[in-house]
């Protein structure tokens, strides 16, 4: 067993305790501590009165500040309106093609849009705008529906083939699996392949031709450029949204697509539809 | 001090000492709890919600079982940044059908709350199968094996049953078409006015994973498609005192 210690002189009172003979020293806290434990302790009392604190019957104290997070949140939303609006009256008051020829006005809709682009857009069309299979790359300058300002604004504003909007841009390709025979949808997809100069076979090609001009030729047209009114891809430009193999072409052609973009209309305001229209059109297709 | 003499009456019967700790937490607890019960703000009035439908409610289960809340939250706080990015900010009244919700804590991926009708289906079909495929930067693993588990939607009516028991207001009739409402609300070409006339007219019935089976991504798809959009903010005025 141990020895208890000695009390040695100089050594601080003890507090009374004790436990099974272990003493406890009762030495202050430093002076600095406990004026800081103290000033806490005020803080708390006057940080009570200024901001949003006690429970009462109906509702809690509100505080003298009037202090709230969803009051602070609309004042910045308003504060940042406010600074831009200028500007977003001038992108909405001037005509679509006029944009581009004010050198300061385009700037701010470039860069404003990029950032709407980044929050709304990228997930989909590709932080950089290249686009991914079955979503547009939007920096090359194959437009299904158009590549115009006027074009871009509108597909932005009400989407194409979505539920939500009655104006959204609307075109159904069959699913010619139904429609034609098993060697028909082989030749037609040789056809198609043929057009944009890719590897085939000849002889299917050639039959292929038939089919196309039979069943493909009234929206992709006779030489299979497509039409932007009906949002049918040029088939001969060697640009492929769901792929350009033999595979993804015959699964084209066997189930068709049929692409979904949201309306932004209702999300977004009518000066940041015309601000990402704006980056879209200058990333390089723009018409 | 007295009472500060008597401390060590507590302090030298631990028994006594589990029951006072236990009397001192119990305070503290009414304290912040029960006021969030009493106060009339504490859930404000707001037009549009309604309880899940069946394939939502199926499509929930998935999100929790998979753990999405792990690495997605379900909550825009009220600040302009998050505003800005996903919408306006949450509201208590848009969890209130949650048991529980699905708030979170960490966002790896972006908040989720208001994610419905932001991308097609297809984008989130294809996102679930390969996220890398449309978001290349993305570290979300690959979810496409959802896509090859069947659902038929048996025992949805009992997950209902649970969650009426905790106060979201199920109907009878709700919980005896759950089946039926479930596999109306993935087929468009079925008789689903019954699904409308019990959930409302802005129910999404889609065939929502492109293919003939309903699969546990058609019921994702379905409730990621829903989030947020209950709400009808055009009557909704917040009460800034919040």
């Amino acid at each position: 067993m141990s020895k208890t210690p000695e009390k040695q002189p100089g050594d601080p009172n003890t507090t009374g305790h004790s436990w099974d003979g272990i003493e406890e020293f009762d030495n202050p806290m430093p002076r600095w501590w406990l004026w800081t434990f103290y000033a806490t302790i005020f803080w708390a009392v006057i940080y009570t009165i200024l901001y949003p604190a006690w429970p009462l019957v109906q509702s809690a104290t509100a505080g003298v500040l009037g202090w709230s997070s969803r009051g602070l949140v609309q004042q910045e939303m308003v504060a940042f309106e406010e600074a831009n609006a200028p500007w977003n009256a001038r992108l909405v008051e001037t005509s679509l093609e006029d944009i581009a020829k004010d050198a300061e006005l385009q700037q701010y809709a470039v860069n404003s849009g990029g950032a709407v682009f980044r929050t709304w857009c990228a997930q989909c069309h590709g932080s950089g705008a290249q686009g991914a299979p079955g979503f547009p790359n939007l920096l090359d300058d194959a437009w299904l529906w158009g590549g115009t300002m006027e074009d871009i604004v509108y597909s932005v504003s009400y989407g194409i083939r979505n539920e939500e909007s009655d104006d959204a841009r609307y075109s159904e390709m069959p699913a010619f699996g139904e429609i034609l025979e098993h060697d028909e949808i082989t030749q037609v997809v040789q056809y198609v392949m043929s057009l944009s100069n890719a590897q085939t076979d000849d002889a299917a090609a050639q039959a292929g031709k038939v089919v196309f001009e039979d069943n493909c030729a009234s929206c992709h047209g006779e030489d299979g450029t497509g039409d932007v009114f009906q949002g049918a891809p040029n088939l001969t430009d060697a640009i492929w949204l769901y792929g350009g193999s033999e595979e993804a072409l015959t699964e084209t052609v066997t189930y068709s697509r049929f692409g979904v973009m949201p309306n932004w209309d209702t999300r977004l305001t009518e000066a940041q539809i015309r601000a990402v229209s704006a980056y879209v059109h200058q990333l390089g297709g723009g018409q | 001090m007295a009472i500060l003499d008597k401390h060590k009456i507590l302090e030298t019967n631990a028994t006594l000492l589990l029951v006072f700790s236990f009397l001192v937490v119990t305070i503290g607890g009414l304290v912040q709890i029960t006021p969030l019960f009493y106060l009339e703000n504490t859930i404000e009035k707001v037009e549009g919600m309604r309880p899940y439908t069946p394939l939502e409610m199926a499509g929930r289960d998935i999100y929790i079982r998979e753990g999405c809340y792990t690495c997605h939250s379900q909550m825009i706080r009220p600040m302009r940044d998050e505003v800005e990015r996903y919408g306006h900010y949450s509201l208590a009244a848009e969890s209130m059908y949650d048991h529980p919700h699905q708030w979170g804590s960490k966002r790896t991926g972006p908040d989720l709350a208001r994610v419905g009708g932001r991308y097609s289906d297809q984008w989130q079909v294809d996102h679930l199968r390969n996220p890398q495929s449309v978001v290349p930067e993305s570290v979300m693993p690959k979810y496409g094996f959802l896509e090859h588990r069947k659902l038929d939607g048996k025992y949805i009516g009992d997950t209902m049953a649970a969650n009426a028991l905790v106060g979201t207001p199920y109907t009878d009739e709700m919980l005896k078409q759950a089946q039926a409402d479930f596999l109306a609300q993935a087929d468009p070409d079925s008789d689903y006015d019954g699904l409308l006339e019990r959930y409302g007219d802005k129910v999404n019935v889609r065939n929502f994973d492109g293919q003939a089976e309903l699969t546990e991504m058609d019921a994702l798809v379905a409730y990621l498609q829903m989030l947020g959009t209950l709400v009808d903010f055009s009557t909704f005025t917040p009460d800034a005192s919040r």
